[in-house]
Formats: structure tokens, C-alpha cells, sequence
């Protein structure tokens, strides 16, 4: 929808609709519709040739013979080898937030509660959503360059004809890849973000690690840390299905491959900020606290 | 023995029969009614020049398009009413050669050969070892078995693409411009590979080439194509013979 929204007033502004020259509101609005209504219709056929898509990976995963070693391949390439990265950003995040929170929490005579902030800021929100971009920026894109180049090149269409398919072997295993891997890397960032958040804490004001641990979990329930870390296997799902997607419908060489590694990284980093508005809501229903 | 004119008759034992082929891609009209047919043991050679879908018709014959009208029979069933597995199990009797050789490059050499064996045979590591080996040693590639195809020249990567091809001991073959970009010798090597094959394996093979040296050296018959259009079907000779214009100018340019 914001995506929509914006194509709108884009449209409003290529068409040149705020003056209309004598008064011509009709050739306005013909402009304008026909600045609105393209886009409108191609993004809702991306969004249909992506339903179409994921259908059939879908069916392509739950269909026998199942390529476990492909699968193994790709959790160690999307899982594995983001560790480093994401131990980083997630340490990051929580220096940052120690920062941050210090200064303010001290200014209402709150700095007991920093221990609190930094640990619910890192595993309600913080975490899950930083590693979900971060993963995204490094795994989508490169699934979309592999997958592009695959395609140019002519790979996928020789996997088809020796009679594999390449929407189980090449999308099915990256798409479960990154459902399985993204909980387990959010979890570590987690674990990073409140070590460093401790760490950044300490060099300020020392506090022992058990007694920071113990005041931030102290009202910490399973419920607090268990669906959003979870709700990162619909960001897995979004970044491996857009990613894969993009990556096995590129067309015209080398450019289309620079275009497919762009659109997956750009598409899904969105569509995962969209989709975590929708989880958070979902969460506050299901999982109240 | 090959037949030097088309039958379309339909038959089960006839490996490729293709009738009133037409295919488009948005306005551009790329094949206009094709008819041909190959036999068992028989090598077609489909010449044409660059962008006069040749390509396009052996993507058609392994199902990797859709026909607009017509038929395409493998072994007597029409892969255009065939579900997805049987599809798949006509594939598993189909080579393909592609233009670049497709080697998947996140794989080495002895990977590749060995895709198709480890998805659709049942045999050991240690015998899908000795079959990848004796298939690059049949290309002169036994070598390279540990290289990765961003190692090895365009003319290695046709041969390692052929090996793979030839996997699964296919009934029909395609190749999709053999020689294209290779040095004479290379194109010499690989035309020898593919009228071995025919003495070796009997299968039917279709060789789309702008090169008429390769046809010379493996085709039992011609098929030429003119924008979308079949303009002649015949021998060797019968094409050497023409005195078809346009056939006439694409032999002498050729040669």
C-alpha cells in the first residue's frame, strides 16, 4: 500500500496535473491515469507472478525426492556465513542502544531501568528487524546475482532439460534455507546486542553481568522473546521467495542481473518493513502481554 | 538407414516428429508452420541464419517452450499434453547441448557430468565416479575432472557440456550450435564427436549450425530455415546442389 501511495503522487507529479493548461481537465486526468493506472497494473502483476511463484515452490518443496545436501549447502552459505555480520550489527545495536537509552533514562531519573530497556529493545524489535534487513542486504542479493546469472547464461534451462527441477533444486532449498536459518542468526544477534549493551553499560557505570542480566530479564517471559524471534521466519520466507523470484525471471544479460541483484535487496528489504507492521500488530493480539 | 526425405507419418518408434509448427514471441513471428521428422541413428542438420529460430525450435523439441499451434511427438506422444513427471521422463532420454556449454559454474567439471547420474540413477559414488571419468575420457577431458568451468577454455566447456549430455545414455540428441566461437581445430575435434557418437550410440540428433563445414562433417540430412520457414529438406547433396538463391548465397558466404 505504501508502495502504491507513492507511485500515486509520483504520478500526479510526472503528469503534471496541479496546472492544468487552459483548463484542460480532461487530457489532465487522461495523463494522469495513465501515469497511475501502469504501474498500478504492473505491480499487481508482480505481485500475481510472485503468488504464482511461491505456489509452486511451495509444491515444488513438498514433493518428493528432497535435495537435503542443496538444503545443507545453502544453510551454511545463508546461515553460516552471515554469522559474522550479523554478531556485528547485532553488537552494534546494542552498544548504540546503551548510548542512547543512558543518557535519556538518566535525564528522568530512570537509569535503574536501562538493564530493561536495552534487553526488551533488542529481542522485541531491534533485533529481529536489524538482522532481518542486514541478512536481506547480503543473502538477497546475492541469491539474485547467483540465480540472474544462472538464468543469462542459460544454467536453469539446462537443469529443466536434464530433467531437474530447478524451482525445488535451486528455489525451494534457498526459500527453507532462509525460513530455518533467519531465527537462529536473531537469536545471536540477540545474544551480541545485550552482551555489548552490558559491555558499553559497564564502561560507564560498572555493573556485574549477573546483575544487569538479572534486572533486564526480570519480567521477561518466554512470550516476549519467542514470537518476534520466530516472526523472522516470515522475513526468511519474503527475502528467499522475492530474491529467487527476481533472480530466475531475469532477462537481457548482464544489466538484467545488475536489475534482479538491485529489485531483490530493494523489493524485500520492503516488503519485510511492511511485513513487520503486520507482525507486530498480530503479535500484540496474539501473544498480549 | 536415414531417409533423404521427410515422413510425418506419425509413428511410435520415430523419435522426433514435429508438425505445423508455429511459435511467436509477442509480434515477432519466429517459426511459421515447420514440419520435419528424424529417425533413429539419424544426425538433422538445421541451418539458417542467425535469429531464424533455430534455437527457439530445439527449446521447443525438450519442452523448454510452449508450441502457439502444432505438434512435437517424442517417441510417438505429443510433450505438449505430457504432466510435468512425464515431461521429466521424456527429458531423461533427451540431450542437450547448449551454445555456451551452460556448466553450472558453482559446480567443478566431474560435478557436472555427474548431475544428471545422481538424480536419476541409482548408482554408487564409486561407479558415478567411473562413469563421469569414462564420459570426459570419451571427450578428451579426463583430466580436468577437479577443475571448475571458470577454469577451463569455451571449446573445454562445449566438450564437458556433450559429456553431460550423454550421461544418461540418451535416444536423442540436440545440439545447439556446436562450433559457434570455437577455433577450426576445436570445431574439427567436436564435429569428429559428433559423427562418433552417431556410430556409437545410434540416437537421433539434431545439430542447429550456421556452419557448414560441421554439416558437411556429421549430417545425413539438411534442414534449411528461412525466416520461420522450412526452404529445404533434404541431403548434403541435394544442398550443395540448390539453386535456390538464398541457399546458394548462404554457401557461398559460408564457405
Amino acid at each position: 500500500m505504501p508502495l502504491y501511495l507513492s507511485i500515486i503522487v509520483l504520478a500526479i507529479a510526472a503528469g503534471g496535473i496541479a496546472q492544468p493548461r487552459g483548463g484542460d481537465w480532461y487530457g489532465a486526468w487522461k495523463t494522469f491515469w495513465r501515469g497511475a493506472a501502469l504501474p498500478f497494473m504492473l505491480f499487481i502483476e508482480w505481485v500475481g507472478e510472485l503468488a504464482i511463484f511461491c505456489g509452486r515452490v511451495a509444491r515444488a518443496a513438498v514433493s518428493r525426492p528432497f535435495e537435503f545436501r542443496e538444503l545443507l549447502r545453502q544453510m551454511d552459505s545463508i546461515g553460516a556465513k552471515s554469522l559474522p555480520l550479523v554478531a556485528l550489527a547485532g553488537a552494534a545495536t546494542g552498544v548504540v542502544l546503551s548510548l542512547q537509552t543512558r543518557d535519556s533514562l538518566a535525564r528522568f531519573g530512570a537509569k535503574s531501568l536501562l538493564p530493561s530497556v536495552i534487553i526488551f529493545s533488542i529481542i522485541k524489535e531491534s533485533g529481529p528487524i536489524l538482522t532481518a534487513l542486514v541478512v536481506s542486504g547480503r543473502v538477497a542479493a546475492g541469491i539474485g546475482a547467483e540465480l540472474g546469472s544462472m538464468k543469462v547464461t542459460e544454467q536453469i534451462d539446462a537443469m529443466e532439460a536434464s530433467a531437474v527441477d530447478p524451482y525445488k533444486y535451486l528455489a525451494a532449498t534457498r526459500v527453507l534455507a532462509c525460513i530455518l536459518m533467519l531465527p537462529l542468526l536473531t537469536a545471536i544477534s540477540d545474544v551480541c546486542g545485550i552482551l555489548m549493551g552490558w559491555v558499553s553499560a559497564t564502561l560507564a557505570d560498572p555493573i556485574s553481568l549477573r546483575l544487569f542480566l538479572n534486572t533486564g530479564l526480570n519480567g521477561v517471559r518466554f512470550n516476549d522473546f519467542l514470537p518476534p524471534t520466530f516472526k523472522t521466519a516470515v522475513f526468511g520466507l519474503i527475502m528467499g521467495s522475492v530474491a529467487c523470484f527476481q533472480g530466475m525471471r531475469t532477462v537481457g544479460g548482464t544489466a538484467g542481473v545488475g536489475r534482479a541483484t538491485t529489485s531483490s535487496v530493494v523489493f524485500s528489504s520492503l516488503l519485510i518493513i511492511v511485513a513487520d507492521v503486520i507482525l507486530v500488530r498480530l503479535i500484540l493480539v496474539f501473544f498480549p502481554g | 538407414m536415414p531417409n533423404s526425405t521427410p515422413n510425418t507419418t506419425p509413428d511410435a518408434q520415430t523419435p522426433v516428429l514435429v508438425k505445423a509448427l508455429h511459435k511467436s514471441f509477442g509480434s515477432q513471428v519466429v517459426l511459421h508452420g515447420i514440419d520435419l521428422v528424424v529417425h533413429r541413428g539419424e544426425t538433422l542438420a538445421v541451418l539458417g541464419q542467425s535469429g531464424t529460430g533455430k534455437s527457439v525450435l530445439l527449446k521447443l523439441i525438450i519442452g523448454l517452450e510452449k508450441p502457439d499451434t502444432g505438434s512435437i511427438e517424442i517417441a510417438g506422444r505429443d510433450i505438449a499434453r505430457l504432466s510435468r513427471d512425464e515431461l521429466n521422463g521424456t527429458r531423461k532420454k533427451m540431450g542437450f547441448l547448449f551454445q555456451q556449454g551452460a556448466l553450472y559454474d558453482s559446480l567443478t567439471v566431474g560435478q557436472n557430468v555427474g548431475f544428471p547420474l545422481a538424480r536419476h540413477t541409482d548408482l554408487t559414488d564409486a561407479q558415478r565416479r567411473d562413469r563421469v571419468r569414462e564420459l570426459l575420457s570419451k571427450v578428451g577431458m579426463e583430466g580436468d575432472v577437479d577443475k571448475m568451468p571458470s577454469e577451463i577454455s569455451g571449446g573445454m566447456q562445449k566438450r564437458v557440456g556433450l559429456a553431460r549430455a550423454l550421461a544418461l545414455d540418451p535416444e536423442i540428441i540436440l545440439f545447439d550450435e556446436p562450433t559457434a566461437g570455437l577455433d577450426p581445430i576445436t570445431a574439427d575435434e567436436i564435429d569428429r564427436l559428433i559423427a562418433d557418437l552417431k556410430k556409437q550410440h545410434q540416437a537421433a540428433s539434431i545439430v542447429v549450425t550456421h556452419d557448414i563445414h560441421a554439416v558437411r562433417a556429421c549430417a545425413d540430412r539438411v534442414v534449411m530455415l528461412r525466416e520461420g520457414s522450412v526452404v529445404l529438406d533434404g541431403s548434403v547433396e541435394d544442398l550443395e546442389k540448390s539453386k535456390d538463391e538464398f541457399i546458394a548465397r548462404f554457401l557461398k558466404t559460408a564457405a
